[in-house]
């Protein structure tokens, strides 16, 4: 209206007029670009509307609607618009927007969890939740199907699907310390994880998920062997103490090794989902496989004080099995309490000559094996409770062939087998013992007492004697030696006469001694004077000249 | 009649800038050569687009976020309404009020009054004539108060920024919002308000 001055369709307009070349004045451009802002924000949001999925879990503690959001490798990827009670007040349900890239995590399979703090044996986890807040995890799945209501997991799943290795079933009897996260070790280095467990279909065992990471698990082959590492492996052996573990953390939450036994021909990689056994130890698990078990009884006329369940069963040194039940009975016909013991063996463990005795027979049933005991305890097997260890008095069951053995009646169709028992090593010894023991009781040991009394008190009286009347005497005998002793040494003293005269004595026995060599050499010069007596020539003084050195015969031949 | 002769009837028009009088068959303001107009050009059009753009505006400015929180790794968005019933909550409701009235009652507001304005004008309605050009006063006046929240945002943003502890980042919603405060300011700039006393001149 305010432009009906200006209309360009006036003729009368003057040139000096600015027109315009539209009616639609330029204005009009605001609005109509801001509707195509607008209406692209529009498209936009809705083509980046991702679908909407609803997540139950136990608890929503830690989630809140608008602020939590959904995580996949730490990158977000929706966040959580809604937090309800379920209908029956069992669970809540997040709603949660995923963003329209994230189609995957819609499938099936795929897994939700809250991640919150957790401290665990394998360590913290969580920690940067602590300032903030929960969030879900989220892990997409590869099934195809998609699904717009997931129940979350109450702990963060230890695998992931994108991680690549194998999962494998093994078998064991109880879980011990194990838990969903527990390590697995191949030769102490971690090379996966317990993913999961569950108790068997038929509740008598445990099955237990397992999974190794690639490229590991092409180390897991057909004949792998598992065992429970939980724990601390303390050997005293004849090396000393040996303490075995494999890490810290097994010690505190379990964990589970396996090797492949040293010498394994053939062996493949094993399958996924492969089943394996789980031996308590690494012993059991390299141990050849025993096989089916055999069940035998054994009725004992002896206390089996030290007789436990588990002590080994042995057959000629090798361990065949182990006890099962150690049980008190009563025979009515002999009013004694015999002992009856349950044990079960593995034929398998004899090795080579359970091959052997399979061979012999041809074919591995329980009949089977009747029979072949049946002549085993006709040629003398019996069995023993031996003392394994003398100073604990602990026993184990000896199945051996006694030589002498009593012919005893066997029982083919008995189930379990009734293996005849002779009393043990220890019993016999005890028994000889006690004859021993008798035989000394019977000694008629207060005669000997008596006897021996008497001779002591004569021995006694005797030795008075000879304190009150020999001894005095002796000692004046001994005074008297002594006396005779001063004498002599007196007589032999340096001044005393006796020697002056030995002395004497002896310078006389000289000078005959020389007289008489005088003699003999004139003797024997001048034989004649035997006869004709001294002559002039002859005379001794004639011999002087000749021995000057002489001065002790001058004064002789002088008179 | 005792009033002094409108303008139109002595031929004559004000310049926009100098407000020097000129004839009527003049374009040009013979002083500062400014276009004159008798009325503002083309008012009602131009204010009616702006009007309409800013009210297009409008929606994305209240439904996208305005601004983000990282709190210790804690990211949460909020709305103008969100950010509103947050600070309510809170027990701030003095703030919680202030920002409503600033960004939602205002602009509402500004709407809501031009739009009287524009559908009188046209419709020459003789109706509270001088409460109305009271109104256009008050949008006038109260236009850019509305850009509070567009700086409160600006300032935030600028001085909360600790890194990974906490910070706050302005989002696409306060592009819009300002956007919206200055479309309806402009809006309300090409109205003219002796549009709405020329209805009493026709009709007399």
């Amino acid at each position: 209206m305010s432009d009906r001055h200006v209309s360009t369709d006036s003729p009368a307009a003057k040139p000096s007029i600015k027109t315009r070349r539209f009616n639609v004045p330029l204005v009009w451009i605001v609005p109509i670009v801001a509707a195509l802002v607008g209406a692209s924000m529009l498209i936009n949001n809705a083509l980046s509307a991702g679908p909407q999925i609803s997540i139950s879990f136990q608890t929503a503690e830690g989630l809140e609607a608008n602020k939590t959001q959904v995580k996949y490798k730490n990158v977000v990827i929706g966040k959580v618009t809604a937090i309800a009670l379920s209908s029956d007040r069992s669970h809540v349900v997040a709603k949660v927007d995923l963003d329209a890239s994230e189609r995957a995590f819609t499938d099936e399979n795929s897994m939700f969890w809250v991640v919150r703090p957790r401290i665990g044996a394998n360590g913290i986890s969580g920690v940067d939740t602590l300032l903030s807040g929960a969030f879900i995890g989220a892990d997409a799945g590869s099934s195809g199907k998609t699904s717009k209501n997931f129940v979350g997991q109450e702990t963060p799943p230890p695998i992931t699907y994108g991680e690549q290795g194998k999962r494998f079933t093994l078998h064991t009897t109880d879980l011990g310390s194990l838990d969903i996260g527990s390590p697995i070790y191949y030769r102490r280095i971690q090379v996966g994880q317990v993913v999961s467990y569950q108790l068997s279909e038929d509740g008598k065992g445990v099955d237990v998920e397992i999974f190794v990471r690639s490229p590991n698990d092409r180390f897991v082959s057909t004949d792998t062997r598992f065992w429970n590492a939980s724990g601390i492996d303390l050997t005293v052996g004849a090396n000393g103490l040996k303490v075995n573990t494999q890490s810290l953390s097994t010690i505190l939450s379990g964990g589970i090794a396996f090797v492949e036994p040293k010498y394994s021909p053939n062996t493949q990689p094993a399958t996924e989902h492969a089943r394996f056994e789980l031996f308590g130890d690494q012993e059991a698990a390299l141990a050849q496989p025993d096989g089916e078990p055999r069940y035998i009884r054994m009725n004992f006329n002896q206390s089996l004080r030290g007789l436990e369940v588990n002590a080994p069963v042995e057959f000629m040194g090798v361990n065949i099995g182990h006890v099962v039940s150690v049980d008190l009975d009563y025979d009515t016909k002999t009013m004694t309490f015999p002992s009856t013991v349950g044990a079960v063996i593995y034929p398998n463990r004899l090795g080579h000559a359970n091959e052997t005795l399979l061979k012999d027979q041809g074919s591995e049933d329980e009949k089977s094996m009747a029979r072949l005991m049946a002549t085993f305890v006709e040629h003398g097997l019996r069995a023993q409770a031996r003392s394994a260890n003398l100073l604990t008095g602990q026993l184990y069951i000896s199945l051996s062939f006694i030589p002498k053995a009593t012919p005893t009646p066997f029982d083919l169709a008995a189930r379990p087998l009734v293996i005849p028992t002779v009393p043990g090593s220890l019993d016999k010894v005890q028994g000889q013992l006690e004859g021993l023991v008798d035989k000394i009781s019977k000694l008629p040991l207060e005669d000997i007492a008596k006897n021996l009394n008497g001779s002591l008190s004569e021995m006694q009286k005797t030795l008075k004697q000879v304190n009150g009347e020999v001894l005095p005497q002796m000692n004046g005998a001994l005074a008297q030696t002594q006396k005779t002793l001063d004498t002599v040494n007196s007589s032999f003293a340096e001044d005393s006469p006796a020697r002056q005269q030995i002395s004497n004595a002896m310078d006389e026995v000289q000078r005959t001694a020389r007289s008489v060599r005088v003699l003999s050499d004139f003797l024997s010069r001048n034989p004649e004077a035997l006869i004709r007596g001294r002559t002039a020539q002859g005379k001794p003084d004639s011999y002087k000249a000749s021995i000057h050195s002489s001065r002790d015969i001058e004064p002789e031949i002088q008179p | 009649m005792s009033q002094p002769a409108y303008a139109r009837e002595l031929n004559l028009m004000p310049c926009h800038t100098c407000a020097q009088i000129c004839r009527r068959d003049e374009h040009r303001c013979p002083r500062c050569n400014g276009t004159v107009h008798a009325r503002k050009h083309n008012s009602i059009a131009r204010t009616w687009a702006l009007l309409l753009a800013a009210l297009i505006l409008y929606i994305p400015a209240n439904l996208l976020p305005v601004m983000r929180t990282n709190m210790l790794g804690n990211a949460s968005d909020n709305t103008i309404m969100s950010g509103v019933i947050e600070f309510w909550k809170s027990g701030s409701w003095d703030i919680a009020a202030l920002i409503f009235f600033a960004s939602i009652v205002v602009p509402c507001m500004k709407f809501l009054i031009l739009g009287l304005l524009l559908v009188t004008c046209q419709r020459k309605s003789r109706w509270a004539m001088r409460e109305r050009s009271r109104l256009y006063r008050m949008v006038e006046l109260v236009g850019y108060w509305s850009m509070l929240d567009v700086l409160v945002v600006a300032l935030v943003a600028a001085l909360v920024q600790f890194r990974s502890l906490s910070s706050i980042d302005p989002m696409l919603g306060i592009v819009f919002f300002g956007l919206v405060v200055v479309l309806t300011m402009l809006a309300a700039m090409s109205f003219d308000p002796r549009l709405i006393w020329d209805a009493e001149v026709e009709d007399v």
